[in-house]
């Protein structure tokens, strides 16, 4: 089992040249996305056959506050000109599609939000994701970011043999 | 794997606030879908009355009503210690964003306090798709051996918030939807909240507790339908975007039918959104998956799309309607509009099959399918 964290208000462009570096798109998402995004290039650095699409690795981010951050970004848009760009990342589970958009990732995504983090419902749902025979393995993450400066971000690669 | 039941529907939409006058009201081609002006733009949905109600939440009002008939239906004791609650919800209060505390997780902390339930709350909140989602979760949850019973929560409330998101995307209908029709030009939105109690055993409780004056549980003792398996699938494609292939929607479906014989379904209610893209990528889905004849159906052109109630709510409706002997029809659709072309139920027919799919896809790529069916068919 891999773990991962990111410090609240660390550089976030700093880290994506130093672990991804060849992906502008990052610079167009939330900051709940590029979390995600960072976290798991930090988990998957270097895996053999990376980039090779596959569906049996979930996407699995846990939460209390999810998009909420720019959900204000974009609430501020609305009283001016609604932004498309900042809508689409009003979902929490945005940033599981950009994690299997960047790493090919076909199988399941899903988004949790929970009152804190709990441990033992957080884990509990993840061995119950396990429940999908597809699924071998799974980037877990909690990342709860109220705003775009502080955050708490923290993910694990899991495999099915580590619950077990 | 243990087997899930559903035990108790709730509902609570513009038509109707139980499964029995919803189902009769889509029946009828009923629908609340009008056009609304209170945005620089107008915009065509589906409202639930406000009249009457006071206090901080109505997103939580409806979701707790469609919980309590869903509990009064089952006859169980929410406050039980091996009783779950799992909210599916996409934007819940987001109206009030900086006015108050408009998490998703402090709304399921609210509604299992209201409800009674003494286990944490877990949100599942995968954008469209969510109810499918959180149906999904509840019956993992009842799999793990943790739950008796999981109360399933679904309920969307519309605002300038959302409209206004929408109307950027340029994905709304300024007329009732057209879902897999030649002339689909957009979604509507909708407000609804429903509910189901899933169930490791198919007993329902009602049948000691409920009175006469009760309406009778159909879900009852030997005819409950069971949830029988569901998928969650990523296009890993684009984030607002459905796959060019059906990718993820091929793949949910591949896993739920495996040892399944398309024979064996009486529809596919699929998310038909009426969006140009959703219901052509879910036309090469079903196709893949060797769903062409099978009947397909859409309830958008009734609702609207009711976001993170849409997969509860079109899936009670799916159950009732099997029931009953039935294929809904597709409100809005008159001319195929995809290609390749699916069998698309356009007047209500009728089936004597007791096992039916329901589809869903959303943004993050995300796309779901679950299987239904009923009494050991199959």
């Amino acid at each position: 089992m891999k773990h991962v964290t990111i410090p609240s208000g660390a550089s976030l462009p700093e880290l994506y040249r130093q672990w991804a570096g060849d992906y502008p798109k990052f610079f167009k998402m939330d900051t709940l996305s590029k979390l995600g995004f960072l976290l798991t290039e930090m988990l998957v650095a270097g895996e053999e056959g990376r980039f090779t699409p596959r569906e049996d690795r979930a996407v699995l981010v846990f939460s209390r506050e999810g998009c909420l951050a720019n959900d204000r970004h974009y609430a501020a848009s609305m009283a001016d000109f609604p932004s498309p760009a900042l809508f689409v990342y009003t979902l929490p589970n945005i940033v599981t599609g950009e994690i299997a958009i960047r790493n090919k990732y076909a199988g399941e995504t899903s988004a949790f939000l929970m009152d804190g983090l709990n441990q033992s419902l957080l884990w509990d749902t993840v061995r119950q994701s396990f429940q999908d025979p597809v699924t071998q393995s799974a980037i877990v993450a909690w990342i709860n970011c109220p705003s775009d400066t502080e955050w708490e971000a923290q993910a694990w690669l899991i495999e099915r043999n580590d619950l077990m | 794997m243990t087997k899930v039941y559903c035990i108790g529907c709730g509902v609570v939409t513009p038509v109707g606030n139980s499964p029995e006058t919803v189902l009769a009201a889509v029946r009828e081609g009923r629908t609340a879908l009008r056009l609304y002006q209170d945005t620089p733009e107008p915009y065509m949905a589906s409202l639930l009355s406000r009249e009457g109600f006071s206090g901080p939440s109505f997103l939580e009002h409806i979701a707790r009503q469609a919980a309590w008939s869903a509990i009064v239906a089952a006859g169980i004791d929410p406050a039980g210690p091996r009783v779950g609650l799992v909210l599916s919800t996409i934007k819940g209060n987001v109206e009030q964003i900086g006015q108050a505390d408009v998490s998703l997780a402090a709304s399921a902390n609210r509604l299992a306090q209201a409800l009674g339930v003494k286990t944490a709350p877990l949100v599942v909140s995968n954008a469209c798709i969510s109810g499918l989602a959180a149906l999904l979760q509840g019956m993992r949850m009842i799999r793990s051996g943790d739950y008796d019973h999981v109360i399933v929560i679904g309920a969307e409330v519309q605002s300038r918030f959302i409209v206004t998101g929408f109307q950027s995307l340029k994905a709304l209908s300024l007329e009732p939807c057209k879902p897999f029709d030649a002339a689909r030009d957009g979604l509507n939105l909708g407000e609804a909240a429903a509910a189901m109690v899933l169930s490791a055993t198919p007993h329902s409780a009602a049948e000691i507790y409920c009175s006469d004056s009760f309406p009778k549980n159909q879900f009852s003792a030997t005819n409950a339908w069971e949830l029988v398996s569901g998928a969650v699938r990523n296009d890993a494609n684009h984030i607002s975007g459905p796959s060019r292939t059906g990718e993820g929607s091929y793949n949910a479906l591949r896993c739920v039918l495996k040892g399944v014989d398309p024979e064996e379904l009486a529809f596919v209610n699929v998310h038909g959104t009426a969006t140009r893209y959703n219901d052509q990528m879910e036309a090469i889905a079903l196709n893949r998956a060797g769903l062409q004849n099978v009947p397909v159906n859409a309830l958008k052109g009734v609702f609207g799309h009711t976001m993170g109630a849409a997969g509860i709510l079109e899936s009670i409706l799916s159950m009732y309607a099997c029931d009953a002997g039935i294929i809904l029809p597709t409100q809005g659709f008159s001319q195929m509009g995809v290609d390749p072309a699916v069998n698309v139920s356009e007047q209500e027919r009728k089936t004597d099959k007791m096992a039916f799919v329901k589809l869903l896809s959303g943004f993050g790529g995300v796309n779901g399918a679950l299987l239904f069916r009923k009494g050991g068919a199959q």
